[in-house]
């Protein structure tokens, strides 16, 4: 097929009866790059006419996307995960090493557009790293053999469909099961048990039910999960929507990523009940574009429930009980987990946040009310509406009833998902996942909070510690300024750009980080990082900015030992070498004398 | 004050009607709020910040902020105007601001607003970015170098002119102002001088060409008062500078 031809089919293929629209138009770019490796001109413009939208707004979705590319990157494109855990793994030395097997530059095509090597933000595949996605399909486990291999099939042109399958095994890793994944909760039949419990006892008691067990949002927010279901089912409105966040972008954690491998059952089952009690119709999953090879997975799953009479028309036989869920693809951009970019997404826009108020229980996708739960939430919910709210309270705390995942990697023995009960210590996590020597661990992700050891006795609970389920150990040989600098390099590249603090101070805050790294910095560049850090976290528009100099805030005030021994002794140190700046005119004026350099200012 | 149509800012009691912001209702009763993204002919943005105020203990847009009776909102203490004057601080090394060498400078509202916050230096590295200036279409020239984002022309191009001539492209530090036409030129586009979205912007970023400097610094809209007194510069179209260029 003509590249027309392939994208004449993604948007309308034969014998479809949707129509073509707008709000796919992410979703025909998702397509369309997955087919052709890039989006060319050609498509744009056959895009825009066929949406009457403009050329331009097309281009800025696509810019918008870290995995849509306007230029052809060429037959393989490999996106080695760039999150801190890869990195302690390796991964920045595979990838040279990769590029020097390839003579390949990273994040330049090769000249022969064979391949581009390049980094993109963490994949999900913390445990089992250091990963990369190469075309799209992740790769685990990378070693010096795997690279070799893998430069090896690149260069013999060899499909990625006939790659040897090891590469692409992506384990689950559960290492600790409780309340949520114990064996007699897990197989609890999930095939319609807590639908027929809904159609027994009624909407309003199963939405009691999910009030009294103090579910809250497992994505990390922690929102009351039975309140934002009341407030979007008394919305009042024509229609209604699920939409499940699957968009799990937090550097660090990939609990859901198991969860819809082995749950995904359970997590339809969720968003089923929560249609049947808010009265939607219609659900969306967003996937995040890392995750691409759950896709086809899920929709067997989906397709299954439809067979079943779990979804569609009349489902269990219940007449006008009418749901069925739709899988959107994300396209590498963080900020699409946060729930007002998720549904902008949803849309086929650029993921920017919206205003808030109104919140997405009242105006959210496509303007309709809208639950946004995360993978893990909707499970909850689907067994607590079999096996009631006090199972659900007989675990946890008082004010973080239930149990979290943890996704947990890092520096100790049995990396891997572990269950808890909300309340859980550091120390008892640490000894279980055989983690010695620890100088610190991250929880909650890059946005989240750095403890030192000192405070191992804290606690997993919205009350304490909350977290979305990410934990990474960083023991004592490890220099906590690389984990920051990657952390703050992470936020500005997935920055959306809107707000001015979070666009701009998040630029000027990473290259103060790198000045630090690199040892020039001085105490007033300690100063100006806490200015700009405290006036990000106050007055962005929305939660990557406002947790974007976290890290290096608590690095600050966590570590400020180690902070001092990389400071310069100047009082002053220009951000940029005065005598690199030179380099140019010295090439220029074809010198190199003792006079055509300077030295550094002291 | 308990009125129920009241809120409080910075000490001083102001009435608002339902659906108002907290910015329309100081806007309405005289109360200055710096602001450089809004304008209330256009949809709240509240992506520029500047607009920022506490609303009871809390940062919030003022643009933003749906007005509410009791809120205590402070728009003037230090800690807020010295966010304030950050931000704007982060504004003018994102960009290329050569005041000097600007045919706005005296009736930029970037500039009047850094003014009014007390704005000396602009303190932060400047990023220096490489902007070309797009001088193809006949009437109108666009220095993107001077271009804060504030989304205005996007806003007043969709929602006024139905021409989408405008929109924002790449995201983080790389976001920017792209044009919709074939060559991403204004001259290839269906822009006219006559748009909504020619005379909304706040900076020098979009200029009427064949008119330098015919009205004189020193006599220019903030030159002669501050910008708390005169308010937006897109307000003044058709007034002092506007007047000038159609004699």
């Amino acid at each position: 097929m003509s590249p027309d031809e392939v994208v004449g089919a993604i948007i309308a293929p034969a014998g479809a009866t949707r129509r073509v629209q707008r709000v796919d138009l992410l979703q025909y770019l998702c397509q369309i790059q997955h087919q052709l490796n890039c989006i060319p001109a050609a498509a744009i413009s056959q895009l825009a006419g066929a949406l009457q939208i403009s050329a331009a707004e097309v281009r800025g979705v696509i810019e918008f996307y870290a995995f849509l590319h306007e230029q052809p990157r060429g037959q393989y494109d490999i996106l080695f995960s760039d999150n801190i855990t890869d990195q302690m793994l390796g991964s920045r030395n595979l990838l040279a090493q990769l590029c020097k097997r390839l003579g390949a530059e990273p994040g330049i095509p090769r000249d022969d557009l064979r391949v581009t090597i390049d980094t993109t933000s963490c994949t999900g595949i913390c445990e089992q790293g250091p990963a990369l996605l190469v075309n799209g399909r992740v790769v685990s486990r990378l070693d010096n053999s795997r690279i070799g291999q893998i430069a090896d099939l690149v260069e013999s042109e060899v499909e990625v469909t006939e790659w040897p399958q090891a590469f692409f095994l992506v384990e689950d890793n559960i290492q600790r099961r409780d309340q949520l994944l114990s064996k007699q909760t897990a197989d609890l039949s999930p095939d319609g048990s807590a639908l027929h419990a809904l159609l027994d006892y009624g909407e309003t008691t199963l939405l009691e039910t999910i009030e009294d067990s103090g579910l809250q949002g497992l994505g990390g927010a922690g929102f009351g999960t039975g309140i934002k279901w009341r407030r979007c089912k008394q919305a009042e409105a024509d229609c209604r929507y699920v939409v499940c966040n699957a968009d799990e972008g937090e550097p660090g954690t990939f609990k859901d990523r198991v969860l819809m491998n082995s749950y995904a059952d359970s997590v339809f089952e969720g968003m089923t009940l929560c249609a049947g009690i808010i009265g939607a119709q219609h659900g969306l999953l967003y996937l995040r574009g890392e995750y691409r090879f759950l896709l086809e997975p899920l929709q067997q799953v989906l397709q299954q429930r439809r067979d079943n009479g779990l979804l569609g028309r009349n489902i269990l036989g219940k007449q006008g009980f009418d749901f069925d869920i739709d899988i959107h693809l994300g396209a590498g951009a963080y900020i699409c987990g946060e729930e007002s970019s998720l549904i902008e997404s949803l849309e086929g826009k650029r993921g920017i946040p919206r205003k808030r108020p109104p919140f997405p229980t009242t105006i959210g996708y496509l303007n309709k009310p809208t639950v946004i739960n995360n993978v893990e939430t909707f499970m909850a919910a689907a067994k607590i509406a079999v096996l009631g709210a006090d199972w659900f309270r007989s675990s946890g705390t008082a004010d973080s009833p239930g149990s979290k995942l943890l996704s947990i990697s890092g520096d100790c023995k049995r990396p891997g998902v572990y269950e808890y009960p909300f309340g859980v210590t550091i120390r008892q996590i640490l000894a279980d996942c055989g983690a010695e020597n620890t100088q610190a661990v991250q929880v909650a992700g890059a946005a989240g909070i750095t403890l030192p050891i000192t405070e191992i006795d804290r606690r997993i609970a919205f009350e304490d510690v909350a977290t979305a389920g990410s934990f990474m150990v960083f023991n004592n040989d490890r220099d906590l300024l690389e984990m920051v600098q990657n952390f703050t390099h992470f936020f500005a590249h997935e920055s959306c750009g809107l707000c001015t603090p979070c666009r701009v101070g998040g630029a000027l805050l990473k290259d103060l980080v790198d000045k630090l790294v690199h040892g020039h910095a001085t105490r007033h560049d300690l100063g100006e990082i806490e200015t700009i850090g405290a006036l990000m976290q106050d007055t962005s528009h929305c939660g990557l900015g406002s947790t974007a100099p976290n890290p290096v805030l608590d690095l600050l005030r966590h570590f400020p030992q180690l902070v001092e021994k990389r400071l310069a002794h100047s009082s002053y140190e220009p951000a940029f070498d005065l005598d690199a700046a030179l380099q140019e005119a010295r090439d220029i004026s074809g010198r190199d004398d003792a006079g055509a350099h300077i030295e550094p200012f002291k | 004050m308990s009125d129920k149509n009241t809120f409080m800012l910075d000490g001083v009691a102001i009435a608002f009607n339902a659906g108002d912001t907290v910015m329309d209702a100081a806007l309405r009763a005289g109360a200055y709020i710096p602001h450089l993204c809004h304008n209330p002919e256009f949809t709240p943005h509240g992506s520029c910040r500047v607009c920022i105020v506490d609303v009871n203990g809390r940062r919030r847009s003022a643009c933003t902020q749906p007005a509410a009776a009791g809120l205590n909102v402070e728009n003037s203490s230090d800690d807020i105007v010295a966010e304030r004057r950050s931000l704007l601080q982060m504004l003018f090394v994102e960009g290329n601001h050569v005041c000097p060498g600007c045919e706005k400078s005296g009736a930029c509202q970037l500039q009047a607003v850094a003014y009014h916050a007390g704005m000396l230096s602009p303190r932060f590295t400047h990023f220096f970015p490489q902007r070309a200036v797009d001088a193809s279409h006949p009437e109108i020239a666009i220095d993107f170098n001077r271009c804060i984002l504030c989304e205005l022309c996007v806003r007043a191009s969709n929602e006024v002119d139905n021409k989408q001539v405008f929109t924002i492209s790449g995201r983080g530090i790389g976001s920017h102002l792209v044009i919709n036409s074939p060559s991403g030129k204004l001259g290839d586009s269906n822009f006219a001088a006559t748009d909504k979205a020619a005379h909304v912007c706040p900076v020098g970023a979009i200029l009427p060409k064949h008119r330098g400097y015919e009205q004189p610094i020193g006599e220019r809209l903030y030159d002669k008062q501050p910008v708390s007194i005169v308010g937006d510069v897109a307000a003044h179209e058709n007034d002092a500078q506007g007047d000038d260029h159609d004699r």
